[in-house]
């Protein structure tokens, strides 16, 4: 079906695609047309059109309304640097990107464009009343308006102005379309491809190293795409480009990236690129990614970015049908359209005189050229006469009329008052061009400024990078290209490659880019009271800029914000030196004392999909599982996740909530057994002659006398004092331990230990290996656990003599090898049986055969924190908050008292942490013993006290214990230990709960069951 | 009592077009060998392989191979037989650390024409055969997983990673493979 609607638009070449088309011009097709919509409108233009060149083609100028003041405004650019054209563009309703810049975006057949910041419609628009009352919203407006009352801010002042700002709306449906990303390394990076670029890109790639050449067009070339008088060796500009580019993409050293931004510059010559890959096709392959983010690292980056052409700021100089004189040039000689039909010029620069020439020798009428310098070049007035158009030199406009379009201008001379009143249906501008230095400022590159011309240049270099060319100020298209040779040259010369010294080609017809103002023109003077725009995107005017530092904002940083000028998308492409040179002049300081403010990265918007890239949906982040999730899966298992683990959390039967579930696991194994999935314990296998020394080291027990094949819980404390991570350790021989850590600090516990090893003690004989994932660890817990696992064990006397509680065999299980464990966080018989990860779940099937019929349960993590809440085992992290000591723990059994040493044993002595009344956990028995507190609630002495009312306390673990019939409850409470049947209290939203202070551990104090 | 079945973590799964080939590595005997560099020798010639002393070394023998990882770190891969084990249990007197991590790690052929770039979508390495000749090896990442990479030849990876992660790993190749 697509294929024969492509058909039948290539086929009716007879189409409309405008009435401003000029046969014979530019570079497009007449016989490849596509359609698209504009509001609604469907509208044909030819294949490679952009939507601005569509748009002008048939006649259309207003494309949006401004910012702040809803004014009308058409396309001013051609280029990346448009400030006005921002259009809402979608395939559908779900790929629908606002704010895309009508001079970058591709038409391709289907496309839906539509205008934005217009309320009912483009040319009627309500929010124009701010136009009215500009005078009411000065620069600061929101600043000084909204101040009072400071209630009306949250519920009026902020929802308004919130509704009110912002150009486009954001897509509310996720987005369908795939990114990609790629990390790449070359020798050279070439940013730009005009003269400069192109001359570099093909030195660069002759001398045999790695070339990537990137521009943001479509086409590569730059401005000789719209230069229509250079020669350069006997050939036009784009025939010049185009044989250089054959020549480089027929060489395999050599990347060509086009419609590829960079619009990043990071240290170490790291550039960012996005390159669009799907936005200007109309139907993409479902494959291809919409944009690919490039991050590359070269040894040499050439920027050759070019420069960007400034308008001239006189009053109101932004009617639809206003646009900078390069930008018509490049409608005319690259798209052969016409931005109109009777066409003034109001330049300050010699190159606006050749886009004058351009258009006059295509057949369209410029009705007067209007220069505001005093004299200009006798070779440029000649060519004027001879083409018979009309100069008004040393005059400027300084004023425009029509409300949706441009219909005349008035022009008087610049030392009188005169007004010559003449119509027009556009208006070309030029106030000299401005080096885009965006990259290089970026790479911490530092500018200085040339007064002659008006413009920051390259100055000292940061990063391996050189600029060439135009954002180098070296604007005349012979030296251009000689400077980039030479700089390429000795580039290449840096990174050792051998480069043959160029024959430079001859050139000849160049245009003149000389000449320029910055700062307002006449008639938008400190006592004109006119809208002068010097920033389109943020509508700032000249006057805003003044009022800025008559207010006394000085620094150019400040001016910038309290403005808005250069800020957001915009980054002052245009707007930047106007607004500094009128900040100077109003503050009465040269330029370079003003400063200029930073540019920030992205060059361009660049999609919130680019960066994502890979990382989304399942990729988002790494889920990892166990050898025995699927298992948990199949058994209806409701998962939680820990860290980046999914763990089972319990698993609900036919008609069983969370609460009943929990209830039954806990029941269950108590009783009879349960089965729990421990692989994500963190394990770390410590080996070495200096294993035990090491161990002593790390954690707070002494472990000298640990027998082989006996396990001890070690508690591991921060130098601090504070604890850190616990776990049980098996001593497998002398010289070495199975450290096991817990799920979430499993890294950071090896973390800690290698940077003790290699810092502090690195001549120390003893190794750390991660063994996490060797291992997948089945727990066996319950007073059946024994009987269950028995007959599956070879070679391991499970007997309370042969394996008493804490230690540990080697063996084999189901006839694979294991390290099984005796040791339990249930208080009850309990086995951890660690296999091989390949084994695990062909062995826990075995396991849980022979259990299932003797009543085992399989449960999960939340069965888990009950059965060992109970017990009254602390979970590091849940009862513990980086503030909590082993003592305050009641666990500072586990520190030996003997040591002279470990990690922590000098935070301990602090003072305050051998202090009587720290907060230490206890435990807590709700008066009502059916109600369950909420963890994380805080605890009081007296709930009757004045508010505020003092907390002493707060609950860390809480849980419905149904083996006790009770709940039960832990947390950390001023002087706990020495208020054993105290009562506090808890209050909650509706009621006051009380609770007695009690021993942590609930079940079977005295340990009978863990040891039968 | 029957062996259990030994369940492979990438089990079934095989990728391939746009120029890739993703194939999960079957089972291999794998050892984290920590030792003093002045260790090396009398290891290496335990296991029948010259340990590589340098930065991204390689040494394979038959089809067992040796990658440098740190100054004080291999990491061994050879048949599932336990073999190299038993031939480290033998060095006496020695002072090194062996584990067995065969469970631990898993790994992924990557091959085919745009294996480069399938993995420099998730890798920041420079690839290319200058920077990265066959015979070489990294450890390194790929998106959000920690990889060692192993370039077996000009066209075809090895990419070894946690079994947890080999599942994510899998998945971002297929995607990057998709783009590629």
């Amino acid at each position: 079906m697509a294929q024969s609607k492509r058909v039948e638009h290539v086929s009716t070449s007879t189409e409309n695609t405008g009435a401003n088309r000029i046969a014979g011009k530019g570079r497009l097709s007449p016989a490849k047309t596509v359609s698209f919509t504009f509001d609604g409108k469907t509208l044909t233009a030819l294949e490679g059109d952009t939507l601005a060149s569509a748009l002008l083609a048939h006649g259309i100028h207003l494309v949006g309304r401004s910012f702040k003041y809803h004014r009308p405004r058409g396309i001013l650019a051609a280029g990346p640097e448009e400030p006005n054209a921002l259009i809402d563009i979608s395939r559908d309703s779900a790929r629908r990107q606002p704010n895309v810049r009508a001079t970058v975006q591709t038409v391709y057949d289907g496309m839906i464009a539509k205008s934005q910041n217009r309320f009912p419609s483009l040319s009627f628009d309500v929010g124009v009343a701010n136009d009215y009352l500009g005078r009411f919203i000065p620069a600061g407006f929101y600043y000084k308006t909204f101040m009072w009352p400071r209630k009306a801010w949250d519920k009026l002042y902020e929802p308004v102005i919130r509704s009110a700002a912002g150009l486009g709306i954001a897509p509310k449906e996720a987005d369908p379309d795939h990114y990609a990303s790629r990390f790449a390394h070359c020798d050279v990076l070439v940013v730009g491809s005009g003269a400069a670029g192109l001359t570099a890109a093909s030195i660069a790639a002759k001398s045999g190293k790695n070339v990537i050449f990137v521009d943001e067009n479509a086409s590569f070339g730059g401005s000789l795409l719209s230069d229509s008088t250079s020669r350069i060796d006997g050939q036009s500009g784009q025939d010049w480009a185009k044989n250089k580019v054959t020549e480089l993409a027929a060489m395999d050293n050599v990347t060509l990236l086009s419609r590829t931004t960079a619009f990043g510059y990071q240290s170490h010559n790291m550039v960012n690129l996005v390159e669009q890959i799907t936005d200007h096709l109309a139907q993409p392959g479902s494959n291809l990614p919409r944009e690919r983010m490039w991050q590359v690292r070269a040894k040499k980056v050439i920027l050759a970015t070019g420069a960007i052409e400034r308008h001239l700021v006189f009053a109101d100089n932004d009617r639809p049908g206003i646009m900078l004189a390069s930008a018509a040039q490049t409608y005319l000689n690259q798209y052969g359209v016409t931005p109109g039909r009777s066409i003034g010029v109001y330049t300050a620069c010699d190159s606006a005189w050749h886009a004058a020439f351009d258009l006059k020798k295509a057949g369209v009428s410029i009705v007067a050229l209007i220069d505001c310098r005093e004299t200009v070049n006798q070779d440029l007035i000649n060519q004027a006469n001879e083409l018979g158009i009309k100069t008004m030199v040393n005059h400027a406009v300084t004023s425009t009329s029509g409300r949706l379009r441009i219909n005349s201008m008035t022009v008087q001379p610049v030392n009188g008052e005169n007004k010559t009143v003449i119509a027009v249906d556009c208006l070309l501008m030029s106030g000299g061009w401005t080096p885009s230095v965006h990259l290089f400022s970026q790479s911490r590159g530092r500018v200085k400024f040339d007064a002659e011309r008006g413009i920051f240049l390259p100055d000292v270099y940061m990063e391996e990078c050189t600029s060439v060319g135009s954002c180098n100020g070296t604007y005349d298209l012979s030296d251009a290209i000689a400077e980039a040779a030479t700089a390429t040259e000795t580039a290449l010369g840096d990174i050792g490659a051998k480069a043959r010294k160029a024959k430079l080609p001859k050139v000849e017809d160049s245009p003149s880019m000389h000449g320029f103002l910055i700062g307002a023109a006449k008639g938008a003077g400190p006592d004109d009271f006119v809208k002068a725009f010097i920033d389109f995107q943020n509508d700032v005017t000249a006057k805003d800029i003044r009022l800025a530092v008559r207010e006394g904002f000085q620094s150019i940083e400040h001016v910038k914000r309290y403005t808005t000028t250069g800020m957001a998308t915009d980054q002052g492409k245009m707007s930047n030196m106007h607004g500094l040179a009128i900040a100077a002049e109003t503050l009465d300081k040269p330029i370079p004392e003003v400063g200029l403010t930073t540019f920030r990265a992205p060059y361009t918007p660049v999609t919130f999909g680019a960066f994502v890239g890979h990382a989304k949906g399942d990729l988002f982040d790494v889920t990892r599982t166990t050898p025995m999730h699927e298992w948990a899966v199949d058994q209806g298992a409701v998962f939680e996740d820990v860290g980046n683990w999914k763990r089972a959390w319990y698993f609900p039967q036919a008609g069983e909530d969370m609460h009943a579930a929990v209830a039954r696991e806990c029941k269950q194994t108590r009783e009879a057994a349960g089965i729990f999935d421990a692989s994500t314990l963190g394990k770390i296998e410590v080996v070495g002659p200096d294993a035990v020394k090491f161990m002593n080291l790390m954690y707070t027990n002494p472990w000298d006398k640990l027998a082989v094949g006996r396990c001890r819980y070690g508690i591991m404390c921060r130098e601090d004092g504070f604890i850190y991570d616990d776990g049980v350790v098996g001593r497998l021989s002398e010289e070495r331990f199975h450290v096991t850590t817990t799920t979430g600090g499993a890294p950071r516990v090896l973390n800690m230990m290698e940077d003790y090893l290699q810092t502090e003690f690195p001549e120390w004989k003893v190794w750390l290996t991660s063994t996490s994932e060797q291992w997948a660890v089945i727990g066996v817990q319950g007073p059946k656990a024994r009987e269950i696992i028995e007959p599956l064990v070879e070679g391991i006397d499970l007997s309370s003599e042969g394996l008493p509680h804490m230690s540990v065999r080697e063996g084999k299980i189901c006839g694979v090898p294991t390290r099984l464990f005796r040791m339990s966080f249930t208080g009850e018989t309990g086995f951890e049986i660690n296999v091989h990860g390949d084994y695990g779940r062909s062995v826990w099937e075995a396991v849980w055969k022979r259990g299932a019929p003797l009543g085992m349960v399989p449960y999960g993590t939340e069965a888990m924190h009950v059965m060992r809440a109970e017990k009254g085992y602390i979970i590091v992290g849940q009862d513990t908050d980086g503030t909590v000591t082993p003592h305050d723990a009641a666990v500072d059994w586990a520190i030996g008292k003997k040591k002279t040493d470990f990690v922590g044993i000098r935070g301990l002595k602090r003072k305050d942490l051998v202090a009587e009344g720290r907060r230490q956990l206890v435990g807590l028995k709700t008066r009502q013993p059916d109600y369950v507190i909420e963890e994380g609630a805080q605890i009081v002495e007296d709930p009757n006290h004045p508010v505020p009312v003092p907390m002493i306390g707060f609950v860390t673990s809480s849980y419905w214990s149904e083996s006790l019939g009770h709940s039960i409850a832990m947390g950390v409470i001023d002087n706990g230990h020495k208020r054993m049947g105290e009562t506090v209290y808890v209050p909650m939203k509706d009621e006051v709960i009380a609770a007695e202070i009690c021993s942590p551990v609930f079940y079977d104090p005295e340990g009978g069951r863990v040891n039968a | 009592m029957p062996n259990p079945a030994r369940i492979h973590p990438l089990a079934d799964r095989l990728s391939a077009g746009n120029g890739v080939i993703l194939s999960p590595v079957e089972s291999r005997e794998r050892i984290s060998l920590r030792a003093d560099p002045t260790t090396a020798k009398a290891l290496g010639t335990a296991i029948g392989l010259n340990l590589p002393t340098k930065p991204t070394g390689v040494t394979t023998k038959g089809n067992k191979s040796a990658f440098w990882i740190g100054p004080d770190e291999w990491l061994l891969i050879g048949p599932d037989n336990g073999s190299m084990a038993k031939a480290l249990e033998k060095v006496g007197r020695q002072v090194y650390s062996a584990t067995d991590i065969s469970h631990r790690n898993t790994a992924i052929t990557v091959s085919g024409a745009k294996a480069v770039e399938a993995l420099n979508s998730g890798c920041p390495r420079d690839l290319s055969l200058d920077a990265f000749p066959v015979k070489s090896c990294s450890r390194t990442v790929l998106g959000k997983a920690e990889i060692i990479l192993w370039r077996t030849g000009n066209q075809e990876f090895h990419v070894e990673c946690w079994r947890s992660f080999s599942d994510y790993v899998w998945k971002f190749l297929v995607d990057a493979t998709r783009s590629a």
